[in-house]
């Protein structure tokens, strides 16, 4: 789901996280509306909507913008519940629950 | 209620926990009137599947009745009688719209878990690891089953629980072993492993007209269980070299299929593993299947396993052009053709139940069923013990 983003550098730059949903563009995000758990995601992360090859529905890819942190910085995010990257995958994997089938799993 | 749960590395008990709820309006409850043992769960019992939580409740092959019905439930109605399907799956996803249901998108809640280990989150599945979602099983009173229109199946009336049980899991992991292998009229096909799966696999590859079909182990009984329900033929891999027999018996050729329905060798402690002459930690089966294919054929891998495996012939498969194939079982597409060859009588896998206790039994019924004493091929649990 997610694809690791390098800056020329070799430095951990803003990490691209991407989700296929099987329904076309125009239900995934009508008149451009991002589905509801990702309009969540507010400032910060950018959102883009995209045919996905062959027939197979909406590539929805959100970029979180900001430098990947350290593994102690991505640790101590986690533990007190604030890491921005698992807040983003959750939203998309939700946008695509509530596409294909109507409800989130739990 | 009561169920079975697992506590730890070969502890199992019974255990008061919970009702189920409905959680999601797609789901249904379940009262459990059967429940059936899987090679599956002694991976998981031993503490070889990965993930597993002291208190998770064991069990993935199960027949009931509905006893309540989320609100977006259309399908089923209170009082049916349903077999469900192992798999969790939500019937429209890509994968499942390709008919790919233990590939879907969303019956996993544990996405993590499952990514980090296979790089892709498959269905989810109920009585298992939490890499699979961590459902709680059937070897309960009642059972929650969400996406339950998807998942579960209307049984006819005319089929008893006895057989209709396994078409929640061991039928339909069958009848995969030969679609995957493209089993067609005059093939000859081995299969590894003569467990449910292993047996069902070899019956539907007959009824698909394979003009041989020779299964492999090292269990006297079972292997005397599928020469008389199966008409089969069958090789003690004790006693003889399957490879040079299945080259001498095929005229040098090898087998135009070869299906492994082993998986993980069981655990090591004691004399407990072993149905294959390989030990433990080595795909003896996968191995030995791809010696024995023909050049161009299919090996078909259904025994479960749950990570990487070592000394796998590779060169073979690239020398031979083999097509290797594998698969969780696809029981949403395939359930309602297992239950209507149930129904004409071309599937009748109740003889391989060949023990049945009351839930309360439950860790009796393991120990039978690991150690493999007394004939064992499967044990079936009923929650009132009748």
């Amino acid at each position: 789901m997610d694809v690791s983003g390098r800056t020329a550098d070799g430095r951990a730059g803003p990490r691209t996280y991407a989700v296929t949903i099987d329904r076309p563009p125009a239900e995934v995000a009508p008149d451009g509306k991002l589905p509801e758990p990702v309009a969540r995601l507010g400032p910060g992360v950018a959102v883009t909507v995209r045919p996905a090859p062959g027939g197979r529905g909406t590539e929805l890819v959100a970029v979180l913008c900001e430098d990947e942190p350290g593994p102690l910085a991505r640790l101590s995010a986690r533990l007190v519940g604030e890491d921005r990257r698992a807040a983003v995958r959750i939203a998309l994997r939700q946008a695509k629950q509530v596409a294909e089938t109507g409800e989130v799993l739990r | 209620m009561k169920a079975l749960c697992w506590q730890g590395p070969d502890r199992v008990a019974v255990e008061r926990v919970p009702d189920p709820r409905i959680v999601n309006a797609q789901d249904v409850i379940v009262r459990v009137r059967q429940s059936m043992t899987c090679g599956s769960d002694l991976h998981l019992i031993s503490g070889r599947f990965p993930d597993m939580q002291p208190g998770d409740v064991l069990g993935h092959e199960f027949v009931g009745e509905v006893v309540e019905v989320g609100s977006e439930v259309r399908r089923h109605a209170v009082g049916d009688r349903v077999v469900v399907c192992s798999v969790v799956a939500c019937g429209r996803c890509w994968y499942c719209r390709q008919g790919l249901p233990s590939c879907c998108d969303n019956g996993n809640t544990n996405p993590e878990i499952a990514e980090l280990a296979w790089s892709a989150v498959p269905a989810g599945c109920f009585g298992h690891s939490h890499a699979l979602g961590g459902f709680a099983g059937s070897h309960a009173e009642y059972v929650r089953v969400p996406y339950a229109d998807h998942g579960a199946f209307r049984v006819p009336d005319e089929l008893s629980d006895d057989r209709a049980v396994f078409a929640s899991d061991a039928a339909p992991a069958g009848w995969l072993g030969a679609e995957l292998g493209d089993v067609r009229p005059g093939d000859v096909v081995a299969i590894w492993g003569c467990g449910a799966v292993g047996q069902l696999a070899a019956r539907a590859a007959v009824l698909r007209g394979a003009d041989r079909v020779i299964c492999v182990d090292l269990v006297e009984d079972r292997l005397a269980l599928a020469e008389r329900e199966i008409g089969v033929e069958t090789l003690h891999c004790a006693r003889v070299d399957a490879g040079a027999e299945l080259r001498e018996r095929t005229g040098g050729r090898g087998a135009d299929v070869c299906v492994e329905a082993v998986g993980m060798a069981p655990p090591r402690a004691g004399t407990r593993g072993g149905r294959l002459r390989h030990g433990a930690d080595e795909p003896g089966g996968v191995r030995e299947a791809v010696h024995a294919c023909r050049k161009g054929g299919t090996v078909v891998v259904l025994g479960v396993f749950a990570g990487y495996v070592d000394g796998f012939p590779l060169g073979a498969v690239l020398h031979k052009g083999l097509t290797v194939r594998g698969a969780r079982q696809h029981g949403q597409r395939h359930i309602p053709e297992v239950l209507d060859r149930m129904r004409r009588d071309e599937l009748r896998p109740e003889y391989l139940a060949t023990h049945r206790f009351s839930l309360d039994d439950g860790p009796r019924g393991y120990d039978l069923f690991r150690d493999r004493t007394e004939g064992c091929v499967r044990v079936v649990f009923t929650p009132d013990g009748r």
